[in-house]
C-alpha cells in the first residue's frame, strides 16, 4: 500500500513543487546573470539582493486583471496555456534524479517510473507541446501572435528532427530506451556519453536551444517584428502560464542532457576507487549541479549571442544539423558493429 | 478492472470520434482529433504495448496532425459550411459510399465471428529478447521484413513525389 501508492504520491507532489519553485527562481537566475554581462545590478529591491522579487513577480501576475479578448476563440483561448504548461510538467515522470536509495530503512528509488520507452516517451510528450503555441497564436484571432505561432510550430517541427536523430545515436550506444539504463549503460562503459558523442551532444543543445525558444533562436518572440509573439493578447495568469513553460521546458532540456550525456546522478570518473571521497555529496545533488551547469549555459548564451534571421535559421536545421545527425549516426552505426 | 478500463477508453474514443466529424469549426474538429489518438495510445498502453503508444503519440498526434492544423489554419474556414455548398454536390453518392463501407465493415466482423482467428494477444515473448521494443524490432526485422521494407519505399515515394510537386524546376 505505502510501496504502491503513498510514495509515488509524494515523490510527484515533491517534483512539480520543485519544479515550480526551481522555474521561479530560474527567472530572477537569467535576470541577474544577465544583468552582471551589461554591467547592472538587476533586481535589488525585494529582499536582499533581490531573492524575493520571484514572490512579488507571481503575487503581481496572480492579482492582475485576465482579459479575453472579444474576438478570440475561447474555448481554445483558455486551454492553449494548459496545453503548453503540462507537456513540460508530465515529461519529469520518466526523468532520472538518482539511483534506488535506502531512506527509513526502506528502498526508494530517486525517479518517478522508470518505463522502458522512457526516452520515446519525453520526445512524444515534448511534440505535444506545440499545440500550445499554435493554438495560442490562433486563438488570439491577432495577426502577430498568428504568424508567431506559425514561426514558432515551423522551428519546433524542423528542430525537432535533427534532435531525436541525435537521441537515436544515444540509444544505440546505450542499448536501452529507459533512462535509468542509459545512466548504467554510461556507468557501465565509464565514459559519459558526451566524450563518445560530441557531435550528438552539440546537436543536441544547439536543437534544445531551438526547441525552447531561446536565444538566438527566440524568433516567436523577436519583439522589433512580432510585438510579444504567440502570447501576445494573454494578460494576468495565462501569460504566467506560458512563461513558466518555456522555463520549465529549459529545465528539462537541461535534465535530459545531463542524463543522457554527463552521466546523470553519476560523480565524475564513478568507476575510480581513488576519487571515493566525492561520494560525500548524494547522487542527486550531483545531478541537480550538472543541470544547473546547463541552465547557466541558456542564460549566458541570451546575453552573448545576437538573434539569428529566420531564414539562417532553417538553412541551420536542415541544411547543417540534420546532415550532421545523420551522419553522426551512420557513423555510429558502423563503429558500433565493427567493435562488437 | 481492465474491462472498465478498456470499454472507458473505447467510449471516449468513439465520443470524440463523432466530435470530429461533426462540430462546426474546424479547428476544434482537428483539436478532438488529437484528443482521439491520445486516448487510443492510452488504450495501446493499457493492452501491454507502451512502445506502440508513444510511438502513436510521437507520430500522429505530436506529428501528423500539427501538419493540418497548420493548413486548416491557413486556409481561411471562418465562414459556415452552407456558404459555400456546391449546389452540384452529390450527396446520393456520399450515402452509397457510406453504405458500402458500413457493409464492408459489417462482412469484416461477421467473418471475424464466425472464424475465430488466431488470438489477439501474443502469448509470451516472440524472439530471443524480452521487453515491448526488442520485440516489435524483432518482429518487423524477421516476419515482417517484406512489407516493412514496401511501407518505407511507399514513404520514400511519397516524399520525393511532394518534393516533385512543390519545386516547378530542379
Amino acid at each position: 500500500m505505502i510501496d504502491q501508492f503513498v510514495i509515488p504520491l509524494l515523490k510527484i507532489v515533491v517534483v512539480l513543487n520543485a519544479t515550480l519553485v526551481g522555474v521561479t527562481y530560474m527567472v530572477l537566475l537569467e535576470r541577474k546573470v544577465i544583468a552582471w554581462a551589461q554591467s547592472r545590478l538587476g533586481p535589488m529591491r525585494v529582499g536582499p539582493y533581490g531573492v524575493l522579487q520571484p514572490v512579488a513577480d507571481a503575487i503581481k501576475l496572480m492579482i492582475k486583471e485576465d482579459i479575453t479578448p472579444v474576438r478570440a476563440d475561447k474555448w481554445v483561448f483558455t486551454v492553449a496555456p494548459i496545453i503548453s504548461m503540462v507537456p513540460a510538467l508530465i515529461v519529469y515522470a520518466v526523468i532520472p534524479f538518482g539511483p534506488t536509495i535506502h531512506l527509513f530503512g526502506r528502498p526508494v528509488s530517486l525517479f518517478i517510473a522508470d518505463v522502458n520507452v522512457g526516452l520515446l516517451y519525453i520526445v512524444s510528450v515534448a511534440s505535444v507541446g506545440v499545440y500550445g503555441i499554435i493554438l495560442a497564436g490562433y486563438a488570439s484571432n491577432s495577426k502577430y501572435p498568428l504568424l508567431a505561432s506559425l514561426r514558432a510550430s515551423a522551428q519546433l517541427i524542423s528542430y525537432e528532427v535533427a534532435v531525436t536523430l541525435t537521441l537515436v545515436s544515444v540509444i544505440l550506444m546505450a542499448g536501452t530506451l529507459s533512462m535509468v539504463g542509459i545512466v548504467n549503460a554510461q556507468y557501465n562503459s565509464r565514459l559519459w556519453f558526451a566524450f563518445v558523442q560530441p557531435v550528438a551532444f552539440v546537436i543536441f543543445f544547439i536543437g534544445g536551444l531551438a526547441e525552447t525558444n531561446r536565444a538566438p533562436f527566440d524568433l516567436p518572440e523577436a519583439e522589433q517584428e512580432l510585438t510579444g509573439g504567440f502570447h501576445t493578447e494573454y494578460s494576468g495568469m495565462r501569460f504566467a502560464l506560458f512563461f513558466l513553460a518555456e522555463y520549465a521546458n529549459m529545465i528539462v532540456v537541461s535534465s535530459v542532457a545531463t542524463t543522457l550525456f554527463f552521466g546523470g546522478w553519476l560523480r565524475p570518473f564513478p568507476n575510480i576507487a581513488f576519487l571515493h571521497f566525492l561520494d560525500i555529496v548524494p547522487s542527486w545533488a550531483w545531478f541537480l549541479i550538472k543541470s544547473f551547469v546547463f541552465l547557466y549555459i541558456f542564460v549566458w548564451v541570451r546575453a552573448t549571442l545576437p538573434r539569428y534571421r529566420y531564414d539562417q535559421l532553417m538553412r541551420l536545421g536542415w541544411k547543417m544539423l540534420i546532415p550532421l545527425a545523420i551522419a553522426n549516426l551512420v557513423v555510429t552505426g558502423i563503429i558500433k558493429v565493427l567493435l562488437s | 478492472m481492465y474491462a472498465i478500463a478498456f470499454y472507458t477508453l473505447a467510449a471516449f474514443i468513439l465520443g470524440f470520434a463523432v466530435l470530429v466529424v461533426s462540430t462546426k469549426d474546424t479547428v476544434h474538429s482537428v483539436l478532438f482529433l488529437v484528443l482521439d489518438f491520445l486516448f487510443v495510445a492510452a488504450l495501446y498502453v493499457l493492452m501491454g504495448a507502451p512502445f506502440l503508444g508513444v510511438i502513436q503519440v510521437l507520430v500522429y498526434a505530436g506529428g501528423i496532425v500539427v501538419l493540418y492544423l497548420f493548413v486548416v489554419m491557413l486556409v481561411n474556414l471562418k465562414r459556415p459550411p452552407e456558404a459555400h455548398q456546391d449546389p452540384h454536390r452529390r450527396t446520393k453518392l456520399g450515402f452509397g459510399l457510406a453504405a458500402a463501407v458500413l457493409l464492408e465493415l459489417g462482412v469484416i466482423a461477421g467473418y471475424g465471428m464466425t472464424r475465430p482467428g488466431p488470438a489477439l494477444v501474443v502469448p509470451g515473448v516472440v524472439g530471443p529478447m524480452a521487453g515491448n521494443t526488442e520485440q516489435v524490432g524483432w518482429l518487423l526485422y524477421t516476419s515482417y521484413l517484406i512489407p516493412f521494407e514496401i511501407a518505407s519505399m511507399l514513404l520514400l515515394v511519397a516524399m520525393i513525389g511532394a518534393i516533385v510537386l512543390a519545386k516547378r524546376e530542379l
